[in-house]
């Protein structure tokens, strides 16, 4: 598989603090890559740093052979790049209808398909299309949230962890549709439940302190006792 | 009767032209987080090219128009160059778009004259319409009609179209509306040169409607402006007509029934208002 997005020994700051401190992966096209590491180890930091949203200050960051590392976020956004962000980012005075429709890029008959499909993937966007964003569930937010970024022919997606705050059963629902999703679009996810990550991932890093410290298949890692409790402490 | 409607059509013309002008102030805060107080400065450059060009066509239109055009050069200027430097420290907003709007107000005397210049109506709205016993200024009632207008193209705007739907997105997630793709800075500018604009159209509106202009009605209307936004909440369209129609009404009254209480009526609703809802009566706490 080719590599769709690449991160060479990247660096970022956040104020006066060195928060990525030599973060490098690749991305292959297809499939879902897991970012996996212990709460503060700059998951969530990386994927911001790719989005444009924290500055990089040394390394790059490649996508389609494409040095994206100092471009505004909206442009990284139009190359091909959907975001869900942690806290969702859900406009909550917006209704469903007009959350999706800010994210709409264009309204073509590919993206009216995608939009058919994707509500067909979560209906309670639909049920609650006139709702404002704000009134909405924990996973209904978390499902308009990804529907949001699915809806445009979006090349890679970035999902910082779905699974935050949601009960178990919507945890099934949010992964059942990133599994559907994996078959038309490459993911890269950052995600602290194990349990999800290892059923929707194919490969995987591991970063520790800033910095990515082990990769693999993620079949490898299931059986990896020890590396799972040394990095992820989970016995 | 009479007496009540003629006041409360005189506070809704005054109302609606603090609107126009606190409508672009209250925009500008809420979606760029910019405290604007060259936003006078921006009024009153309306007010005397708007002037300027109706005197020397004879078009009140013309004059409009002009005023607009000049909200919408400014605000792209003010924009580009004092604000942006300046984004996200509200301290040095404060100190350099106080120190802008000085500065639009020297540079009217030096293009226009430091005199006060008498405004009058164009012919069509001169004069009243009798209604029984009431009598209604064809100005004022134009007044009122271009305000609501302006609220209701703008609502429109704001709650039908994408572009206002990314305004309030951008109010709400500035972030996430960069990471759909939207760029938020040229969002930004033409929020700022639309705010301008209004202001613009008031300051041509106000001047008519007040018969004389001169340099420092920027700053004195501006104030009344910002009580306005204060009293609406911060970055609340709607907030602001509510509170520009309450100030308005609110000093029409008292300037018949209790004329030493006039001017502090405003400074006593904005006071009461901050007391018991800080965020003001549409913002969201």
């Amino acid at each position: 598989m080719s590599s769709l997005l690449k991160l060479d020994q990247v660096e970022a700051h956040i104020q006066k603090f060195h928060i990525l401190q030599g973060i490098s992966f690749d991305v292959k096209k297809g499939g879902v890559t897991v970012l996996l590491g212990r709460n503060g180890a700059g998951k969530t930091t990386t994927l911001r740093t790719i989005m444009g949203l924290n500055q990089v200050s040394k390394g790059t960051v490649t996508f389609k052979d494409e040095n994206i590392g100092s471009l505004p976020t909206h442009q990284i956004s139009n190359k091909g790049i959907g975001y869900v962000p942690e806290d969702q980012g859900v406009f909550g005075d917006l209704t469903v209808g007009e959350n999706m429709r800010v994210a709409m890029k264009k309204e073509d008959e590919a993206t009216t398909k995608r939009m058919e499909w994707v509500l067909d993937l979560f209906p309670d966007l639909k049920k609650f299309w006139k709702k404002p964003g704000g009134a909405l569930s924990g996973g209904q937010k978390q499902m308009l949230a990804i529907a949001r970024a699915y809806v445009n022919e979006n090349e890679l997606l970035l999902i910082d962890e779905p699974s935050k705050g949601l009960a178990p059963i919507i945890v099934d629902k949010v992964t059942e549709s990133i599994l559907q999703m994996k078959e038309n679009t490459t993911i890269l996810l950052v995600e602290q439940n194990f349990m999800m990550a290892s059923k929707i991932g194919n490969q995987f890093y591991i970063i520790d302190d800033g910095k990515t410290v082990h990769d693999g298949q993620m079949e490898e890692l299931k059986q990896d006792k020890v590396l799972m409790k040394k990095y992820l402490g989970i016995a | 009767m009479d007496l009540i409607i003629s006041l409360t059509v005189n506070g809704l013309a005054t109302g609606m032209l603090i609107f126009l002008l606190a409508a672009g102030l209250t925009l500008i805060f809420g979606l760029m987080s910019v405290l604007n107080f060259a936003h006078g400065g921006l009024f009153i450059w309306g007010a005397y090219t708007g002037v300027w060009s109706f005197q020397m066509t004879g078009s009140f239109v013309v004059g409009i128009i002009t005023a607009i055009i000049t909200g919408l050069l400014l605000g792209l200027v003010t924009e580009r160059l004092i604000i942006r430097p300046v984004y996200g420290n509200h301290i040095q907003q404060i100190l350099i778009t106080l120190g802008f709007m000085l500065v639009l107000q020297e540079f009217i005397k030096v293009v226009f004259g430091p005199d006060q210049k008498a405004v009058f109506p164009p012919e069509i709205l001169q004069g009243s319409f009798l209604v029984g016993d009431i009598v209604l200024i064809k100005y004022r009632l134009f007044i009122i009609a271009v305000g609501i207008l302006i609220f209701i193209v703008s609502s429109f705007i704001l709650k039908r179209t994408r572009i206002g739907l990314i305004v309030r997105a951008g109010v709400m997630d500035k972030e996430m509306v960069q990471s759909l793709g939207i760029n938020i800075k040229l969002v930004f500018m033409l929020v700022f040169m639309v705010g301008a604009a209004m202001a613009a159209l008031s300051g041509i509106m106000h001047a008519v409607y007040s018969g004389v202009i001169y340099a420092e009605m920027g700053l004195e209307f501006s104030i009344l402006a910002f009580i306005v936004v204060v009293i609406g909440g911060m970055g609340s369209f709607s907030g602001s007509l509510f509170a520009a129609i309450l100030v308005g009404l609110a000093q029409a009254f008292m300037a018949y029934y209790v004329p030493a209480l006039s001017l502090a009526v405003n400074m006593l609703l904005m006071t009461v208002v901050l007391i018991f809802r800080p965020q003001g009566l549409f913002g969201k706490g």
